[in-house]
């Protein structure tokens, strides 16, 4: 007998959230399988935090359904607090706290889960454990939120943009870290605006924007959605003005789309395509002043989808 | 995987560390609850300490008599005497250097020119007239001598340092709480907080306790210091002191829990704290009597909790009053308490 498939570890629907005259979430749909992680991709504003923060219990729905773990904020919520491990965006820890009295505390607020020594090691902080919270690094700081919301050794993990303002190289150790829970086999929901994130660490992802969810999949489905590999984005000469809508005729492209200046377009095979729009160029007569290309990422299904960048304030 | 254990890693215990941590790590904060008050009570209690009262100068205006009159006048101990001519005598007497002029007349007689609202000047008065009438043979009916008291408890640093007492748990009752609890909305620690298991009750009460042992260190100090250095009298028991410091502790954490329950960011408490603060200061009787002002406002006066807190530490210090006999200032006290608590609980905000 096949054994049931285990409840997911997160099931949203149909979640609605207004303040004042702005919606912050129109109607999402969300449902994370045990095990998993997921990501919540979007631009800024598009409902990611109020939407984790309601998945939270934190902030109160005007509207629909929220079940975490099997249970109901409002009616479980001690028992969902021990439960869940959370690292906010811009939660800022007393400076005057060394980084293993911080972890204590928030150790001391659970019944169970690793000793306060274990945790500073899974986050690899042992060196800065009697360090001031305030002589952190950046990386360091997100780290220790990492910590904070792994001492109860929660079954699901919320992590609010737990990379954001971080240099490349703390992005990568964070990721590194966050694949290691993976493997440990908690579900994770994280919030993101940057699409390498979601692309490496998450297995579903489902794109926000304006409050809904406009797509959703493995970042391999969402790619393979665009039915282009490729995408060409060129610049031409100041005070041309070209119509990406006539381009959409050159042989292989599958989609066109004018963004700060430069035109972009989704390809699916490059070799085919490139001489075909250099062709047209130049029958236009119009001259090119930067020409690029790169594989297709997250970031190309949001524009696709919405016309416009994730990361356009 | 382990359980928790042991006394240290209960969460109110941990919460309470850390206040406590917070508070020995920030110098300046330190400076205000332990060091400040001392200055001031040391620097009050030198400024106003009892000596032999001073001299009051006054002045003889230069003119055939001066000499004489000014001899006669010496023999007082309470005044001091100059001879100038007449427009730097009179100079000195509108500049409020000396008190009073000495108008030697024709016939041995004089005249006295002074402020009669001034009570020095009157006195200087008195004593110049007195010292006078004696050197020209007067002779008093009625024998008198005098007996001089000097008790500990009635000189200005006896009547100053309850005062200093009650400001300083009103100060780090108020701040102590409003600040740390407005930071930690700003920075969106309150927010992380309760995304755990914490029980809100304890976060609150690790305050309360925090503030709880300080308080003990923080009177010991400034009333050791009195004590020792001034010898201010406690005439009271230390426990009724110990009592009413608790209750004053409480209440004004209390009325900082409710300054802090909405406000979001530090400078909008400072000033909501200010607007608290500055009443008591003046009218609550610290530095000099609040019977000072008018009638009229006494009740309200009476109700203030640092007015009730001075009167009860000057009553257990000064007079031996046992708690018994401080009902009235204690009901006041726990009225605010009760008030202050079911208020800043209701309208608290986590975020």
């Amino acid at each position: 007998m096949p054994s049931p498939a285990p409840p997911p570890a997160l099931l949203v629907r149909n979640l609605r959230k207004r303040y004042d005259d702005v919606v912050a979430v129109d109607g999402l749909d969300l449902e994370i399988g045990a095990g998993e992680c997921f990501g919540l991709l979007g631009p800024n504003g598009a409902g990611k935090t109020t939407t984790i923060e309601i998945c939270e219990g934190l902030t109160q729905p005007d509207g629909g359904e929220v079940v975490v773990l099997g249970r109901r904020w409002g009616r479980d919520d001690r028992e969902l607090r021990e439960l869940l491990g959370i690292s906010l965006q811009e939660t800022q820890f007393s400076e005057k706290l060394t980084v293993i009295e911080t972890v204590t505390l928030f150790r001391s607020f659970y019944r169970a889960g690793p000793t306060p020594d274990q945790v500073i090691g899974l986050v690899q902080l042992e060196e800065k454990a009697k360090a001031r919270v305030g002589q952190l690094s950046g990386g360091q700081r997100q780290r220790l939120a990492l910590a904070c919301a792994l001492v109860g050794d929660p079954a699901l993990l919320f992590l609010d943009e737990p990379t954001t303002g971080l240099d490349p190289q703390s992005r990568r150790q964070l990721w590194e870290l966050i694949e290691g829970f993976k493997a440990g086999g908690r579900s994770i929901l994280l919030t993101t605006h940057y699409m390498d994130e979601a692309e490496r660490l998450c297995d579903q992802v489902a794109i926000v924007d304006h409050g809904r969810v406009i797509a959703r999949g493995t970042p391999r489905e969402l790619i393979a959605s665009l039915r282009a590999e490729h995408v060409l984005e060129f610049a031409v000469a100041e005070g041309i003005r070209l119509d990406p809508e006539t381009l959409r005729a050159v042989d292989g492209v599958l989609g066109a789309h004018a963004s700060n200046g430069t035109i972009e377009l989704q390809v699916a095979e490059l070799h085919r395509t490139m001489p075909a729009l250099l062709g047209e160029l130049r029958r236009q007569g119009v001259q090119l002043t930067e020409l690029r290309t790169h594989s297709a990422t997250l970031e190309d299904v949001f524009v696709s989808l919405t016309g416009r960048r994730l990361r356009d304030e | 995987m382990n359980e928790r254990r042991g006394w240290r890693s209960h969460p109110l215990v941990q919460l309470t560390l850390v206040r406590y941590r917070e508070f020995i790590r920030e110098p300046e904060a330190v400076f205000w609850v332990f060091i400040f008050p001392v200055l001031l009570t040391a620097g009050l209690g030198i400024a106003f300490r009892n000596q032999a009262p001073a001299k009051i100068p006054v002045v003889v205006v230069e003119g055939a008599d001066a000499r004489r009159v000014a001899e006669a006048v010496g023999r007082s101990s309470a005044v001091s005497v100059q001879v100038l001519p007449d427009s730097a005598a009179l100079r000195t007497l509108r500049t409020g250097k000396t008190s009073l002029a000495i108008l030697p007349g024709p016939g041995g007689s004089v005249s006295y020119r002074f402020d009669p609202d001034r009570p020095d000047a009157r006195t200087a008065r008195l004593e110049t007239d007195d010292a006078l009438q004696r050197a020209a043979g007067r002779t008093d009916p009625v024998a008198s001598s005098e007996q001089r008291v000097r008790e500990p408890g009635s000189r200005y640093v006896d009547f100053v340092v309850p005062g200093l007492l009650g400001l300083n748990l009103m100060g780090s009752g108020i701040w102590g709480l409003g600040f740390a609890i407005v930071d930690a909305r700003k920075k969106r620690l309150l927010k992380r907080l309760v995304a755990t298991p914490m029980s809100r009750a304890q976060y609150l009460a690790s305050f309360l306790l925090s503030r709880l042992t300080l308080l003990v260190v923080e009177v010991g100090v400034l009333l050791g210091f009195a004590v020792l250095v001034f010898g201010v009298p406690v005439r009271g028991s230390p426990v009724a002191i110990l009592g009413v410091c608790l209750l004053a502790a409480l209440t004004f954490g209390a009325l900082g829990l409710l300054i802090a329950s909405r406000a979001q960011t530090v400078e909008g408490v400072s000033g909501l704290m200010n607007l608290v603060m500055l009443p008591m200061w003046i009218f609550s009787g610290v530095f000099f009597s609040a019977s000072r002002f008018p009638n009229a406002l006494q009740p309200a006066i009476q109700l203030l909790p640092l007015t009730a807190v001075n009167d009860a530490l000057r009553g257990v210090m000064l007079e031996g009053s046992g708690l018994a006999g401080l009902s009235g200032e204690l009901a006041i006290l726990f009225g605010w308490m009760v008030l202050a608590f079911a208020l800043a609980l209701r309208l608290f905000r986590w975020r």
